[in-house]
C-alpha cells in the first residue's frame, strides 16, 4: 500500500471504518475495518462484487450514513463534524439514478447549479465535453433518456458546482462495452483538471482505468495498490490452457489432482499448478493420454481477475 | 436429434409507432446451444427476448420457440420456457425449499416431482444446511445459482438469461457457467444476454445486435477471424460503434 508523507496530499482519508446493519434479528457487518487514502488528482478506483460493501462506503463518505467507527476525511474536513462543508466540495453520482424525472435535462443541471450558487454558464468549461453529447436533448424530460444519457447527465449534475472530489457509485454498472469505453474516456479527461475521482465498479477489466484500486470483498480490502503491482504480486506460475472440447477440458482439470485451480478466462483457462515442476509440457502429455486434441498451453501473466480471486480464496482460508 | 432448431426466427419484427426496435430478425437456435445474444443498451436485445418469451407480440415475421408459433400460441411457450434475469429472481422472503416448491408448482410438477427436484436441487447446490433459510439470508452468488436452478425446474425446452451475472463475484460468475454447460448437456436450450465479453466466448454461438437488425451471427471463432480481431471484446466494439441510433 502506498504512503504519503504528508496528509495534505491526501484528498481522502478513511480509517478503520466500521459499518453495521441489522437485518431483522441477524447483524450484518458491511464494512469490516476499511483503511486507505487518495492522493490530489488521483483517478482512485474500488473494484469489487455487489455486497462486498461499495455503496456502504460511498455512503459514509458522502456524509449520508454514520459509521461505527473509525473516521474519514475529505480534503482534511470530517465526514461527521464538517459534513456542511463537504457537502459543497463533493460530487456524488449515486449508483441509482437520482435526477428529477419530470424536469428537462437542462432544467435538472440548472436545478443542481443554482442549490450550490452557480450557474450552467459560469462552470461550463468543466462539462462542455460531455453536456454536448446531450444538449440536443436538453428538453427532453430527464425520465424520457435512455441509459446512456441518463448517466451523462447525472455526471454533468455532479460537476456542474466544479467538486474537488468526484465520488462515483458504479456508473457503469449495466452499460455496454461501447458506452463503458467511452465513460472512463471522460474520467480521464476529467482527470486532466485536476479533480480527485472515486469511482467504484464491479467490472474487474476497469481496474486497469484507474491509477491506483482498492479490491474490496465481504466487507474488507483484498488488495490497494496500482492494478499492475497487484498482479505482479501473484508469484504461481500460471497457464493458459484451451483445447478442442472445452467442458469435457474443464471436467478433467478440475479433477485432476495435480492442478490447485482453474478457471475459464474467455476461449482459456486459467491453470495453476500444485507444483512448479509440472509445466506446459507436463499439462500437455496429461492431455494427449486424455485423447484431447487441438491443445495449447501456454504461460501467461496474471490479469486483475486472476488475482482478485487468488486474494478471495486466501481469504477464505 | 442433434440438429433438431428449437427456436426458428424469419423476419421477426417490433415497431413503435415509426420507430423499429427489432428490424426483420432471422436466426435458428438448435437443441442444447448455448446462444449467446449480444448488442449495445438500445440495440434491441430486450424487445426481441419479449418477443421470443411470449410476453409482446411482434409487428409481422415470423418465429417458433419450442415448437410453438409466437402469434397464436404465446402461452404454450410460457410453460416451455424457463426465464432468469438479474433483476427478476427468487422470492427474498421464501426459503430456499419454498421457492423449489412454488416455482414447481407454477409450473405443474406433481409434488412427488417437486419433491425430487428439491432433493436434487439442494443436494446438487451444497445447500444441504440452507434449506429452510430464507433467500434473503443468502450471498447473491448463492441466489443467483439457486434462481437458474430454480428456472429450469421444469426442463424446459429453454431457459433465456437476461445479464444473469451482473455483479456476481468472479469465482461465483465461473461457477455459474458450469451450470449453464451442465444444462446444455441435459439438451436444454440456452439463450443468454452479458455484457461480459469474455462469456460471449463461452457461447457456442453469438449473434450481436446493431440498431435492430442482426449484424453478425457465427461461433466466437468465426466471428473472430471475420473482423480480425483477437478477442469478442474486440469484435463486439468494432461492430456496436457502427451503431447510428441512440437508446
Amino acid at each position: 500500500m502506498a504512503k504519503y508523507n504528508s496528509t495534505n496530499m491526501s484528498a481522502v482519508i478513511v480509517e478503520n471504518i466500521i459499518k453495521k446493519y441489522r437485518v431483522e434479528k441477524t447483524e450484518v457487518t458491511a464494512l469490516k475495518g476499511i483503511s486507505f487514502e487518495v492522493a490530489k488528482g488521483e483517478l482512485f478506483g474500488i473494484v469489487g462484487p455487489d455486497g462486498a460493501g461499495k455503496t456502504s462506503l460511498f455512503r459514509v463518505l458522502t456524509t449520508l450514513l454514520l459509521a461505527e467507527s473509525g473516521n474519514a476525511r475529505i480534503e482534511g474536513h470530517d465526514v461527521v463534524k464538517d459534513y456542511k462543508i463537504i457537502r459543497k466540495k463533493l460530487g456524488y453520482m449515486p449508483g441509482r439514478f437520482s435526477l428529477y424525472q419530470d424536469l428537462t435535462v437542462e432544467e435538472n443541471l440548472s436545478f443542481f447549479a443554482t442549490i450550490f450558487n452557480t450557474s450552467i454558464k459560469e462552470n461550463y468549461d468543466l462539462i462542455k465535453d460531455i453536456y454536448q453529447q446531450i444538449e440536443p436533448f436538453k428538453d427532453r424530460r430527464a425520465g424520457k433518456l435512455s441509459g446512456g444519457m441518463k448517466q451523462k447527465l447525472a455526471l454533468c449534475c455532479a460537476l456542474i458546482h466544479k467538486p474537488s472530489v468526484l465520488l462515483l457509485d458504479e456508473p457503469t454498472t449495466g452499460v455496454d462495452a461501447v458506452s463503458r469505453k467511452e465513460f472512463w474516456d471522460m474520467l480521464q479527461r476529467l482527470k486532466l483538471q485536476g479533480i480527485t475521482i472515486l469511482v467504484s465498479t464491479p467490472y474487474m477489466d476497469e481496474a486497469s482505468m484507474c491509477d491506483r484500486v482498492a479490491l474490496l470483498q465481504e466487507g474488507k480490502i483484498l488488495a490497494i495498490d496500482k492494478p499492475a503491482q497487484i498482479n505482479q504480486q501473484f508469484k504461481d506460475p500460471l497457464w493458459a490452457v484451451q483445447a478442442s472440447n472445452m467442458y469435457a477440458l474443464l471436467k478433467v482439470m478440475k479433477q485432476w489432482e495435480a492442478v490447485a485451480s482453474c478457471y475459464s478466462f474467455g476461449e482459456y483457462y486459467h491453470v495453476v499448478m500444485k507444483s512448479e515442476s509440472l509445466g506446459a509440457s507436463a499439462i500437455n502429455e496429461y492431455l494427449v493420454e486424455r485423447q484431447f486434441q487441438e491443445i495449447e498451453v501456454k504461460k501467461i501473466d496474471a490479469n486483475i481477475e486472476d488475482s482478485f480471486m487468488a486474494l478471495m480464496n486466501t481469504a477464505h482460508e | 436429434m442433434n440438429k433438431e432448431n428449437v427456436i426458428v426466427v424469419n423476419g421477426l419484427t417490433k415497431s413503435f409507432g415509426d420507430f423499429v426496435a427489432v428490424d426483420h430478425i432471422s436466426f435458428e437456435v438448435s437443441k442444447g446451444e448455448i446462444f449467446g445474444f449480444l448488442g449495445a443498451n438500445g440495440a434491441g436485445k430486450t424487445t426481441a427476448m419479449r418477443m421470443l418469451c411470449g410476453l409482446s407480440t411482434p409487428t409481422s415475421g415470423k418465429a417458433m420457440v419450442a415448437g410453438f408459433d409466437v402469434f397464436r400460441e404465446a402461452e404454450k411457450i410460457k410453460q416451455n420456457i424457463g426465464y432468469m434475469s438479474q433483476k427478476f429472481s427468487l422470492y427474498e422472503d421464501l426459503t430456499i425449499k419454498e421457492n423449489i416448491q412454488f416455482y414447481g408448482g407454477i409450473y405443474g410438477l406433481t409434488k412427488k416431482q417437486i419433491q425430487e427436484k428439491t432433493d436434487y436441487l439442494v443436494a446438487h447446490l451444497h445447500l444441504q444446511n440452507h434449506q429452510n433459510s430464507l433467500v434473503k439470508s443468502l450471498p447473491l452468488g448463492w441466489k443467483q445459482k439457486l434462481a437458474f436452478s430454480v428456472a429450469i425446474v421444469h426442463d424446459p425446452a429453454i431457459v433465456f438469461l437476461d445479464e444473469p451475472t451482473g455483479g456476481v463475484d468472479p469465482v461465483t460468475r465461473r461457477e455459474f457457467w458450469e451450470l449453464i454447460y451442465d444444462a446444455s448437456e441435459r439438451g436444454i436450450t440456452v439463450f443468454v444476454t452479458t455484457h461480459y465479453m469474455d462469456e460471449a466466448e463461452y457461447c457456442h454461438r453469438v449473434s450481436i445486435m446493431v440498431d435492430g437488425r442482426i449484424e453478425a451471427l457465427d461461433t466466437p471463432k468465426g466471428l473472430k477471424k471475420t473482423y480480425d480481431s483477437v478477442s469478442m471484446d474486440e469484435v463486439f466494439l468494432k461492430l456496436a460503434r457502427k451503431a447510428v441510433r441512440g437508446e
